[in-house]
């Protein structure tokens, strides 16, 4: 079974309970995608499927890759990017449909995308540095400080935290909760924030880190008036 | 239509017009342990914030010398309805200035209706 989808989001809104609970939400067009390759144990080592994200626009493919769209007799598409699968259901094959039906409402996925690229910035913006006070004669406001010692180490220890590009990386974010599956206009409902602009591809899969939830507790009955 | 108002619109409840200046009663619906019951809350539009669901609007009245503010989520379930009893010919879209006036100087006058 193929445990994710490739969308494109949207935007935010909020969706309101039956009790008036507000919760923000995330909209991503997911699917439809089309399985261009799958990968076996036995040809590749490992099992997945390579998906490509059907869109309005399609591809412009050179003649190499032309090919590999045309061993799966699918449309060339602009987005490719490779899922995992779990035992269980039917083996895909290349050619086949993955829609956004594969989630349910209330399942947890994760959401993996291209933050928002913030330039180059500082080590209080980038790393959460303290910085100096601002007034009282303080000639430190928001330099990282000392970065190394001097006699010893005589250098300074790599991976220290410093000012540079911020962003634009891959982030994944988990177990966000399925508000709303709409299947009929392709569209995945997810609570809370995602990585990246509108319009960022990202894909959507189950949740890879999720504990199993606890089995809810039968109420004990209340003492007194019910 | 966009993906955002296809989502949204399901969400959206019926809502009479309302501009700043409206003196409106909001049906709110309240719950006590398992009872729900309705309570009014009843003063002016000082401000609507519009976008689909998200839309919200500010209502100000003085209780007990008091001036108490409430925004309320406009698509909000709990909300039951919204009766607009006076619209007052204001030119700011958000009156703000209210916080600042008591009493005579916060009056102001109703819209002349063009008949009736």
């Amino acid at each position: 079974m193929v445990t994710g989808i490739i969308g494109r989001k949207v935007g935010m809104t909020q969706i309101f309970d039956a009790d008036g609970t507000v919760h923000p939400a995330t909209v991503i067009k997911a699917g439809p995608c089309v399985v261009v390759q799958s990968k076996t144990a036995q040809n590749d080592g490992y099992e997945a499927v390579q998906l490509g994200l059907v869109e309005e626009a399609p591809l412009k493919a050179n003649k190499p890759t032309t090919g590999h769209f045309k061993k799966a007799n699918v449309p060339a598409t602009r987005v490719r990017r490779e899922v995992k699968l779990v035992s269980g259901g039917d083996q895909p094959q290349a050619g086949d449909q993955v829609l956004c039906s594969i989630f349910n409402n209330g399942e947890r996925v994760d959401v993996v995308g291209t933050s928002r690229g913030k330039g180059f910035q500082g080590v209080i913006k980038r790393h959460h540095f303290a910085g100096g006070a601002a007034t009282h004669g303080s000639m430190f406001h928001r330099a990282p400080g000392s970065i190394g010692a001097s006699s010893f180490p005589s250098r300074v220890v790599k991976g220290m935290r410093a000012a540079g590009r911020m962003g634009g990386g891959r982030v994944t974010i988990h177990n966000l909760k399925v508000l709303r599956v709409d299947p009929e206009n392709h569209l995945l409902i997810l609570e809370g924030g995602i990585p990246g602009a509108p319009s960022g591809y990202v894909i959507v899969r189950k949740a890879v880190t999720l504990k199993k939830l606890k089995v809810a507790q039968v109420e004990k009955p209340k003492k007194g008036k019910k | 239509m966009g993906a955002i108002e296809l989502v949204e619109r399901s969400q959206l409840a019926e809502r009479p017009a309302m501009k700043a200046g409206d003196t409106v009663r909001v049906h709110v619906k309240v719950r006590e342990g398992d009872k729900e019951r309705v309570q009014i809350f009843e003063g002016v539009v000082i401000g609507l914030h519009r976008g689909g669901t998200r839309a919200s609007f500010t209502v100000r009245k003085v209780s007990f010398g008091q001036g108490v503010e409430r925004i309320f989520p406009l698509h909000s379930p709990t909300i039951q309805k919204v009766e607009v009893t006076r619209s007052a010919r204001v030119r700011r879209a958000k009156l703000y200035y209210l916080r600042d006036l008591k009493g005579k100087a916060a009056r102001m006058k109703d819209v002349v209706k063009p008949q009736g």
